[in-house]
């Protein structure tokens, strides 16, 4: 954003303090990030650089701590170190697994709630709106502890079905939220030109209002798999030894074997959130493309 | 009329949105087969509505519609078989104009050659042969337009409802999809209904046209006998240009009445709608029927006016005179050598005949939205 030249030199100075606080922003929310990488790739047992690291010495640097995380340990000097453990395949699996089903369940929930919500006669529409979005607003751990009570009377406690309702809930209001603002621009003349052309509507719904709210649907399917995924709070109230999943790892890595196997854990975890947020903004660009049909 | 061979019959239909209003007051219509009927009217006057609960978008709160003689009001809309030209065109965004005329096609379960060959006939006749590929959005309104006509066609309905199909689209363009339009009706023997608030659209291409207003139909009938005989002074004035003197019946010779118009003057007029001596009426007459300076004696009703404003529009001038009680009076002379003269502030003898004059009701009716 480049200054008019009539701007006078208070602007100027504010300017000048918006772009240093725009940088601020951006290099305490990034570097972090960053820094997580090549510590990732650390040949010693630390959590900081080490000098040959500084000095980019090739001898610095490894990737015994991914072969780790993947429970490869050939490493014959780092053994020590490295609790030969395949806990963080398991438990990505698991992750995955969870994630995947709760997924499934509160897209295809939430989509079905967006849309019955989005038309004029339902009653009750805001306080529904509201109830479902509300695991968005209540702490998680009032969340996580009423579900501890309620689940443990019927028995879904420490079990996979248990695990995947409380992350289905807790990945709805996503899928509710994104596919809501997709409807509102939803033209339901479409609907009706389908009808009139004789679809019958369920044939329109698979064939003209799906394709055409799928972005959001995608995105709102995103963010509940990313919710699930790096979910703590809920699998440590809820999830027993079979629920061990990788941000359950990571938690108890930290607080008993300080390894960078966690950095690599990390890493990985950074490259799938920027997989993931690029399909966003893609899908996202393609949906108003798609939109730019209206005329007038 | 009977009505029992018409496609479409509209039976006492009352609808209401809110259950207080009568959007539609009392419809009963008739659209015959291979006609081409519009219904116009001003916005809010419940054209629309119509459409959309013959299409069965919207429920009839009372009578009931029969297409072919079958009710309808229970078949819902996918199962009707009408086709429907959507204002906002209605493409598909996410298919291309090949998929889009095939939808109905898809729908029907027809096999692929057949349909092929139909979607290719569908482009050729609106002219968009090469254009199959395309996605709606790379097509200017006016192509769109034709996409959606060409849609509502493609699987044979014997109905087709066309609700402003024109509107959006800019005025060079709108006066030539009317003649593609028409042309198509034509070729095709499809029956239209056709609903519009432009009412040179609706002259151009309708058979009959059915104005609207307030929930009922004020008349249904032919554009040119719509133009010259209109039932009333709404349809009068709504159609074409129009001039209105208002006045108080004081005689009733048979055929025509004697009106008082408002400052004592006595104009002959064609009954057509008025209660009897004594009642209000509203005498309507056409600028294109009024004559200037006829000659003596030819002529009912002649008056003294005075020119108050020169127009020239080239083939005509229009002029507007005082007469009568009123400042508003326009009459369109041709622009010939006969009428040339006349400059403003002239007083001249106008007159026109009896039978030009049509003494209708009082308009707006006290009943009438505002």
């Amino acid at each position: 954003m480049a200054l008019p030249p009539y701007a006078t030199p208070g602007q100027r100075i504010w300017h000048f303090c918006y772009l240093t606080i725009c940088a601020l922003v951006l290099f305490f929310l990034v570097s972090p990030l960053i820094v997580v990488i090549p510590l990732s790739f650390n040949s010693a047992p630390f959590l900081h650089f080490t000098p040959e690291m500084l000095t980019l010495d090739p001898n610095g640097y490894s990737t015994l701590w991914y072969k780790s995380l993947f429970g490869m340990c050939d490493a014959e000097g780092a053994s020590l170190w490295t609790s030969c453990t395949d806990k963080w395949k398991v438990g990505a699996f698991n992750s995955v697994v969870i994630a995947v089903m709760s997924t499934i369940l509160a897209t295809s929930l939430g989509t079905l709630a967006a849309l019955g919500l989005s038309r004029d006669h339902v009653p009750f529409r805001r306080a529904i709106m509201g109830l479902m979005i509300s695991p968005l607003i209540v702490p998680l751990i009032i969340t996580a502890s009423g579900m501890f009570f309620f689940f443990a009377k019927i028995n879904l406690v420490s079990t996979l079905p248990g695990i995947v309702l409380a992350h289905t809930i807790l990945g709805l209001p996503f899928v509710v939220i994104t596919v809501t603002s997709t409807l509102v621009g939803f033209d339901n003349t479409l609907m009706k030109a389908a009808a009139n052309l004789g679809g019958s509507p369920a044939y329109n719904f698979f064939k003209i209002q799906i394709p055409l709210i799928a972005p959001g649907v995608i995105s709102g399917a995103l963010f509940a798999f990313i919710t699930s995924f790096d979910e703590i709070v809920i699998i440590l109230f809820l999830g027993g030894p079979d629920q061990h999943t990788l941000p359950r790892q990571m938690w108890s890595g930290i607080r008993e074997e300080i390894s960078p196997t966690i950095l690599a854990a990390a890493t990985i975890l950074v490259l799938l959130s920027i997989v993931l947020l690029t399909t966003l903004e893609l899908l996202r660009r393609r949906s108003e493309r798609l939109r730019g049909i209206s005329p007038s | 009329m009977n009505g029992n061979d018409s496609l479409v019959r509209f039976v006492n239909i009352q609808k209401s949105y809110d259950g207080e209003t009568l959007v539609i007051k009392n419809l009963n219509l008739n659209v015959e087969t291979n006609e081409f009927l519009t219904i116009l009217g001003p916005s809010g006057s419940g054209k629309t509505t119509c459409l959309l609960m013959l299409a069965g978008f919207e429920p009839a709160t009372h009578g009931e519609i029969y297409l072919k003689n079958q009710p309808i009001n229970r078949v819902p809309p996918h199962k009707r078989g009408i086709g429907m030209v959507f204002q906002n065109y209605a493409l598909f965004p996410h298919m291309t104009v090949a998929e889009n005329l095939a939808f109905p096609l898809d729908v029907r379960g027809m096999s692929k050659s057949e349909k092929t060959q139909r979607v290719k006939r569908a482009l050729d006749m609106v002219q968009l042969g090469g254009y199959g590929n395309r996605q709606p959005a790379q097509l200017s309104g006016g192509q769109q337009q034709r996409v959606a006509v060409a849609r509502s066609l493609i699987f044979d309905p014997d109905l087709v409802l066309m609700d402003e199909p024109l509107g959006a689209l800019d005025k060079n363009l709108r006066e030539q999809m009317q003649y593609e339009i028409k042309s198509i009706h034509q070729n095709l023997g499809i029956t239209v209904v056709y609903v519009t608030h432009d009412q040179s659209i609706a002259l151009t291409l309708s058979d009959r046209i059915a104005v609207f207003d307030d929930g009922i139909i004020q008349q249904c009938a032919a554009p040119d006998v719509l133009y010259e005989q209109p039932d009333n002074a709404f349809v009068a004035n709504f159609i074409g240009e129009n001039n209105q003197l208002f006045g108080t019946v004081v005689e009733d010779i048979g055929d025509t009445v004697k009106v008082d118009v408002n400052d004592g003057h006595i104009v002959e007029a064609k009954k057509v709608k008025v209660e009897g001596i004594g009642s209000r009426s509203t005498l309507s007459l056409r600028p294109e029927r009024v004559i200037v300076d006829p000659e003596p004696h030819s002529l009912p009703n002649v008056f003294l006016a005075k020119t108050k404003q020169l127009i020239y529009l080239g083939d005509h001038i229009r002029t507007r005179f005082s007469i009568c009680g009123t400042d508003d009076f326009i009459v369109k002379i041709p622009n010939s050598a006969v009428h040339a003269a006349i400059s403003e502030g002239d007083e001249v003898n106008i007159g026109w005949k009896a039978e030009d004059c049509r003494a209708l009701d009082v308009w707006p009716c006290p009943t009438s939205h505002l």
